[in-house]
């Protein structure tokens, strides 16, 4: 199997503590990388690092075959390794929707048109097309996050790096961002707390401590719990 | 992160008060000034005031440095620009004697004028700097807009890295083209945008913890025999350089 983004003895330090600590990472082709770890453990910041957003002070950060040093390593790879934010504010900027999704492919060198265009497929590929014309800033939560995907898969990447994808979503966005995830063919590393998410995306563990990555793997047992049901007064139905 | 540099020197130990007030007194006699030598001088009495202070010079290296960057357009195009007798005849372009004294006296007067505030109200926090100037007579409302810039101005700064960040996570490479420019307007607007709606939120949030439009408290200040002193001197030595300057 071919290596799409490999990290190799990687330490990134932040005022003087080591948060990656000659950190070693293997990104498979086809592979769906769950990333788990506590608060302030590194994880997103191993995600920066993997596009260079964050300088590594030692080690090898290889994309694409490639080993990355300076800036200008790190362009391509931006355009091959999509990044969903944490924040979906942090990430949209546009006044509309289609402009936003229309960012990436611009930046890519499709003439307005094309971009345009693309971004048009994918958000009916998402079905969010009801969405282009609005505003970005006066969405929902939950319409932020998957319009923030879709400017990450309109650029059409190879990889996604996805950094909670899963924060703060309802239900319903919740259902269509993990089905709209289950049918990209993209290898993909997710950083998440949401074990139940990562169990049904996953196909392999690792949790970083201590600035090193340690194999880890979901285990289900059988368990007697309560079940906590929202029913809205005078709605029907009993969804499980 | 604090704007205000942590030290202690000698001046540090003065009220805020005094300190501010001393640091209008000689702002106002060095911009007044318009000969070399008085000029000079006030750059000079400047630096004693900084090495007088015990201040570490490390942080006010780095600020004068961003400064300087300024300065030396304006020390390369007055000489070019400001009509005079010529220095230096080069044929379409003259470099002007009035230009070039002009420049050289603006690069002093800055100088001088950055270093006062160094050292005199530089290691200030900012609420101490605003509750100074509401004692000097400043409008509340002037003293409340730099106490909620100092307070927001690095919220701002990492939400604009944020959004940098993920530009150029989606491969943006920054350009003189119709697109650089509609993004980084893009990137502008919404920064304003956000920011109003997030100054709403704070007033909210504020108003529910019973603030009533007055400065937050902060303990009263000993000003102390040194604030009289401090303002004299300051008084003494701005009237000293005007003297210079006008009758030499």
């Amino acid at each position: 199997m071919t290596a799409l983004l490999r990290l190799a003895g990687v330490t990134v330090a932040r005022g003087g503590r080591p948060v990656l600590d000659a950190l070693d990472l293997t990104l498979h082709a086809g592979e769906r990388l769950a990333l788990v770890g506590a608060n302030g453990a590194g994880k997103t910041t191993l995600l920066r690092t993997l596009i260079g957003l964050e300088k590594a002070q030692a080690g090898d950060v290889i994309a694409f075959g490639t080993a990355c040093r300076r800036e200008s390593d790190f362009r391509p790879v931006r355009a091959r390794a999509g990044f969903l934010f944490q924040d979906a504010d942090d990430q949209l900027f546009c006044p509309t929707v289609i402009d936003d999704v229309a960012f990436g492919p611009l930046n890519l060198g499709l003439s307005l048109r094309d971009a345009t265009a693309r971004a048009q497929a994918v958000l009916a590929q998402l079905h969010l097309s009801a969405l282009a014309t609005r505003v970005t800033h006066r969405l929902s939560g939950g319409e932020k996050r998957l319009v923030a995907l879709a400017g990450v898969l309109a650029m059409e990447p190879e990889v996604l790096l996805l950094d909670e994808p899963t924060n703060a979503l309802d239900e319903g966005h919740y259902r269509r961002l993990l089905d709209i995830l289950a049918g990209l063919p993209q290898a993909m590393i997710i950083v998440s707390h949401d074990r139940w998410f990562l169990n049904r995306l996953s196909s392999r563990v690792v949790a970083l401590q201590d600035g090193r990555l340690r194999p880890a793997h979901f285990h289900s047992h059988p368990h007697t719990h309560d079940h906590l049901h929202l029913h809205i007064d005078g709605a029907d139905g009993h969804g499980h | 992160m604090s704007l205000a540099l942590e030290r202690n020197g000698t001046i540090d130990r003065l009220g805020a008060r005094p300190r501010l007030l001393a640091t209008l007194i000689l702002l106002l006699g060095v911009t007044a000034l318009q000969g070399l030598p008085a000029q000079a001088l006030a750059l000079g009495l400047a630096l004693l005031l900084v090495l007088a202070g015990g201040q570490p010079l490390r942080p006010l290296g780095r600020r004068l440095l961003h400064l300087e960057g300024f300065l030396l357009a304006l020390l390369l195009l007055l000489p070019l620009t400001v009509p005079g007798p010529a220095l230096l005849d080069l044929g379409p372009v003259i470099i002007s004697e009035t230009g070039l004294l002009r420049a050289l006296g603006v690069v002093l007067k800055v100088n001088a004028a950055i270093l006062v505030i160094f050292a005199l109200i530089g290691g200030l926090e900012p609420l101490r700097l605003g509750h100074a100037a509401r004692g000097l007579g400043v409008p509340l409302r002037l003293v409340q807009l730099f106490l909620f810039t100092s307070r927001h101005i690095e919220v701002y700064r990492g939400e604009i890295r944020r959004l940098r960040d993920a530009m150029k996570a989606r491969a943006f490479t920054a350009r003189t083209s119709l697109h650089s420019f509609r993004s980084f307007g893009n990137l502008a607007g919404i920064v304003l945008v956000r920011a109003l709606e997030k100054s709403a939120r704070v007033e909210e949030a504020m108003r529910c913890r019973a603030f009533d439009g007055r400065l937050p408290a902060i303990a009263p200040e000993d000003e102390g025999a040194g604030g009289a002193l401090c303002v004299t001197l300051a008084v003494l030595a701005a009237l000293a350089l005007l003297l210079l300057d006008h009758w030499p």
